[in-house]
């Protein structure tokens, strides 16, 4: 096997651009080296991003945080940033398999393994993050929600890397909830994951942001729950509409883990919980 | 063929040379015949294998030699204590029957040591996180958590 274990940012970017060296990207490995080995070969070659301090950073601007692509769950669980602006980003940290696997596994590679049940994307979908992406020419900025294109589809071309994570930071005024529910607290995948961050005062909705894990081909957002939710009243009633809003708008499957019905029902209870949550807490 | 790293394994300089694509697993039970260090699953879900590079546990059997870097500091069970003179937690391990078959034990005690290490005095429930992703099929679990619980409880320095 070929290994480029890359010091800079631009190293990596060259070898990608080149078809020749064109290898697959090894972050943390903890998705790809059990691909590997389930598959039963390596690849020809690897392309080691892990130790890029470039992508390994945490930064405050202004209006957003930026994270970096190679920093990992156990370095978001300990970031007074990551705490302070968007604290449940490390609640969905803290679940991704047990500690080994959170010391190892990185923002990136989470959100560019592209499975449904990954338990960052959810988050990160529902605060409006942008990804960007990089190839030796330049780069550009993609809303997350449309990276993901279809099951384990993304926008990502052959030549780009995942550079940065950049989540706007919202108001104090708003609160947000993760939520997961697998077979056990520590090392299971998502049966769902639902993650919500909303606007509320004086018991109404002012804004809401409602994002899924394990409910679709890939993590996703829920336009007609939000809109039917923007600006009601958060009465039985209005809980009640938006948790068979939600359960007609998302699509589960049956599969290994769970299945659609058991699926919908949880989706639909979690929701609830949150509002049920939120309207006493604002 | 392979690459050369300067490792410090168990507290000694080493450079050790092995394929870039093999495991550290591998290259510790092999190549530095370190052989107390276990391989459950083989992909990240039983904890065996668990091992603490840099100060953090991780398992070993998920990480590639290649992703090592110069200067990386691992530590294995060899490191903590042996037959000679056993460490505290391995000692508590024994005093509360914590160990049965022993497959997973190297694993456990890998974990509750850099618990330990971090978190001289944790909660219950923290010693539960610490060890969730080492999974042992003879003990139940409730003589491990105990046997934490009493090393951390009993001030001697880890
Ligand atoms: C036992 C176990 C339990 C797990 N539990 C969970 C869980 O509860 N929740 C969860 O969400 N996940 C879980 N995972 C999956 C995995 O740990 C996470 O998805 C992790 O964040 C992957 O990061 P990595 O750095 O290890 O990825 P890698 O394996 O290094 O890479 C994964 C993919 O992303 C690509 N990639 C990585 N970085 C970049 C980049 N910067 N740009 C472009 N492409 C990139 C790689 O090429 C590869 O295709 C678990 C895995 C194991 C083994
Ligand atoms: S052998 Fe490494 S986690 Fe099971
Ligand atoms: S003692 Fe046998 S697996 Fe734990």
């Amino acid at each position: 096997m070929r290994y480029f274990k890359c010091e800079n940012l631009i190293e990596a970017l060259g070898l990608l651009a080149d078809p020749d060296t064109r290898f697959p990207l090894l972050a943390g490995g903890t998705d790809l080296i059990v691909q590997w080995r389930m598959g039963g070969r390596m690849p020809e070659g690897v392309i080691d991003i892990g130790a890029l301090e470039e992508i390994r950073l945490i930064i405050q601007r202004e209006n957003v945080i930026e994270i970096g692509a190679a920093v990992t769950h156990s370095m978001l669980i300990e970031s007074n940033i990551v705490r302070r602006y968007c604290p449940v980003l490390v609640d969905a940290c803290r679940t991704v398999g047990a500690v080994q696997i959170q010391n190892r596994g990185t923002i990136g590679g989470n959100i560019v393994n592209a499975s449904p049940a990954g338990d960052t994307p959810p988050v990160l979908m529902a605060f409006d993050a942008k990804v960007e992406l990089a190839n030796l020419s330049g780069r550009r900025h993609v809303p997350l929600r449309e990276f993901y294109l279809s099951y384990r589809k993304t926008a990502l071309k052959p030549d780009e890397l995942l550079t940065r994570i950049i989540i706007p930071k919202h108001g104090p005024d708003e609160k947000a909830g993760f939520y997961k529910i697998g077979t056990r607290k520590a090392q299971a995948i998502s049966k769902v994951a639902l993650c919500v961050r909303a606007k509320i005062a004086g018991g109404a909705v002012n804004d809401i942001a409602i994002a899924l894990g394990s409910v679709a081909p890939t993590a996703v957002r829920a336009p007609k729950t939000e809109a039917f939710l923007k600006g009601k009243k958060l009465d039985s009633f209005a809980v009640d509409e938006a948790k068979r809003t939600l359960a007609a708008e998302i699509a589960p499957i049956d599969d290994i883990r769970s299945t659609a019905d058991y699926r919908r029902f949880v989706a639909e209870n979690l929701l609830a919980r949150y509002l049920e949550k939120a309207s006493d807490a604002f | 063929m392979g690459k050369s790293i300067a490792l410090i394994v168990n507290g000694k300089r080493k450079k050790v040379k092995a394929h870039a694509a093999s495991r550290v697993l591998d290259v510790l039970r092999e190549t530095l015949k370190l052989t107390g260090t276990k391989e459950g699953c083989g992909e990240g879900e039983c904890g065996a294998c668990s091992v603490i590079l840099n100060g953090e546990v991780v398992n070993s059997c998920l990480i590639l030699f290649g992703q090592l870097n110069d200067g990386d500091d691992i530590t294995t069970i060899e490191g903590i204590g042996g037959k000679k003179k056993l460490h505290p937690l391995q000692e508590y391990f024994l005093e509360c029957g914590a160990s049965q078959c022993g497959i997973c034990t190297p694993g456990m005690i890998m974990a509750a040591y850099a618990l330990l290490k971090k978190n001289p005095r944790p909660t219950h429930d923290e010693i539960r996180q610490a060890v969730a992703g080492n999974l042992c099929r003879c003990t139940g679990y409730a003589k491990i958590i105990e046997a934490i619980e009493r090393c951390a409880t009993s001030n001697v320095k880890i």
